[in-house]
């Protein structure tokens, strides 16, 4: 296969009538932060369940990590970390026993598992946290947690929905670096999707924009702005490829589960 | 079986084989519940109600007919058994609003996306469930001790009750995952839950003997997995306690059952997160 982390070939999903991913054609590289975005209803959660297993799509191909998502399933699941949108760590369990619980499921090695878990709640920054049950954590806590159960068994590509969605200013920017540190320490791919412009501008090395169920752009922050003048931001960037405005939109499933988790998170 | 080969490439993992994998995933599952339940023991507490109304208040007020023909056995010691059933059934046909609760909370997908196979997931949530049930037969030995019932206390007796036990709750709470998985909202779950647990309750000999029910419901009632689960706890609790279809045919009816509503449960469970 090629040498990308992920490659898609005309990848697509339908529900009834709807086309929610349209022939997406991408690649991403090995070691790459690659950032999804679009409005509310463009089709990046439904990429992301599709690259991560959970959903088959309809028509076209996948790869992750070298495994073709419909054939070998098994194999992607083993070498993906995925943190869903919603806040997946179970708050009746410590944050320790939350890795445990990972590293049992990633089949981590009985004897490594207690000093994995230890080094990454060390590199997370909740070694205080580690034996309080996670429902008493921050939302910047829960979400640390979460990367560190993701990324146990060390993942070649690591996919995040939203990640920090409803985080208050300073929680998103230890995400970021958190994210940031896997890369530098192990060069995984990290699949981003993202509503928020400035977090693409700063995290990622290349976005896709979608829309509509397509994928209208891709290129670098700089390359995209340049495509909408001179002097434009990402986010003139973005009303330029898509014309519309990033905030409104979104089907009432959607914002419903956005507040949910903002609302559990704050 | 099939082996996979390691898929990332910077993890040098000696890959164990595909069985101890995959118990080791059921396991995984089921002692992280067993540790939720050591954070939080109110609910072991709660569900001691209902059992202990049964027995003291209906089994004491019952028990003055003398009318059922039990085959010798006092009414309270005969219902007893039927009781421990019934309660571990009721926590168990539940079980599976737990699930669209950890779906909408995210917890679900992830389960979804580690290597874990859907079956090992199913078996791992089943047995969750069993443990669980055994609280039950705690409180149920403890007033049937203490109400001075002719129990059995054989420590072989109370091992067979206990996997008795577990095997039910394991069963019943797969049922109620396959309904999760097809109606999908805790709303319509509930409704659903509500009108499942009394006919399977009635439909069964928890608390009369199969011999006193008209033929319709007796033929219902040989088609209920709690019918052969209360028989052979009979057969098991009750001191000189006997087997109406033998213990043999008991369980082979409840692994039988339970081994369908797996491989059922484990082909509906991605349904819930699409």
């Amino acid at each position: 296969m090629s040498s990308a982390a992920i490659r898609t070939a005309a990848l697509t999903r339908r529900f009834g009538d709807l086309v929610a991913v349209d022939a997406v054609s991408i690649a991403v590289r090995p070691g790459e932060i690659f950032g999804l975005v679009g409005p509310n209803g463009a089709g990046k959660s439904t990429m992301i369940k599709m690259l991560t297993t959970l959903l088959p799509p309809t028509s076209g191909r996948a790869w992750v990590a070298g495994h073709e998502i419909s054939a070998q399933p098994a194999r992607v699941r083993r070498s993906i970390g995925y943190v869903p949108q919603a806040l997946s760590a179970d708050g009746a369990l410590t944050g320790y026993e939350n890795l445990l619980l990972s590293a049992r499921l990633y089949d981590v090695p009985r004897g490594e598992r207690a000093r994995r878990a230890q080094e990454a709640l060390a590199l997370m920054g909740l070694r205080d946290a580690a034996d309080t049950q996670a429902r008493h954590y921050s939302g910047g806590m829960i979400r640390s947690l979460e990367i560190a159960q993701s990324t146990l068994h060390q993942p070649a590509v690591l996919f995040m929905d939203e990640p920090t969605v409803g985080l208050d200013p300073v929680a998103r920017r230890a995400v970021w670096e958190h994210i940031r540190e896997l890369r530098h320490r192990f060069r995984t791919t990290i699949f981003v999707t993202t509503h928020y412009m400035e977090e693409a501008e700063t995290l990622c090395d290349r976005i896709a924009v979608m829309h509509r169920g397509s994928v209208v752009a891709v290129g670098s922050p700089a390359e995209l702005r340049a495509q909408a003048g001179p002097d434009a931001s990402l986010d003139d960037a973005f009303i330029h490829l898509t014309g519309t405005s990033i905030e409104p939109g979104g089907g009432y499933r959607e914002v419903l589960r956005t507040r949910r988790t903002a609302r559990r998170l704050s | 079986m099939r082996s996979y080969a390691p898929a990332a490439p910077r993890a040098a993992y000696r890959e164990p084989g595909g069985a101890a994998r995959f118990i080791n995933h059921v396991l995984a599952i089921a002692e992280a519940e067993v540790r939720k339940l050591r954070h939080d023991p109110f609910e072991l507490f709660s569900r001691a109600v209902q059992p202990t109304l049964w027995l003291i208040v209906f089994g004491q007020v019952m028990a003055r007919i003398r009318g059922l023909p039990t085959g010798g056995l006092p009414y309270l010691t005969f219902m007893t058994p039927g009781i421990l059933a019934q309660s571990v059934l009721f926590i168990a046909i539940f079980y599976g609003v737990s699930i669209i609760w950890e779906r909408d909370l995210g917890i679900l997908h992830k389960y979804l996306v580690s290597p874990a196979s859907r079956t090992a997931l199913v078996l791992g949530k089943a047995l969750s469930a069993g443990m669980r049930g055994l609280s039950q037969a705690v409180i149920v030995y403890f007033l049937a001790l203490l109400m001075r019932t002719a129990i059995s206390v054989q420590p072989v007796h109370i091992l067979g009750v206990l996997v008795l036990i577990v095997l039910g709750s394991a069963l019943f709470s797969t049922l109620s995952m396959v309904i999760a998985c097809l109606v999908r909202t805790r709303e319509r779950f509930m409704g659903l839950g509500q009108v499942l647990t009394m006919p399977l309750f009635f439909a069964s000999n928890a608390i009369y003997p199969l011999g006193l029910m008209p033929g319709w419901l007796r033929s219902i009632s040989s088609v209920n997995p709690l019918t052969y689960e209360v028989d052979a706890l009979r057969s098991l609790m009750v001191q000189g306690g006997s087997s109406t279809f033998g213990l043999g045919l008991d369980f082979v009816v409840l692994l039988a059952a339970f081994a369908c509503l797996v491989t059922v449960a484990a082909r509906l469970f991605p349904r819930l997160v699409t």
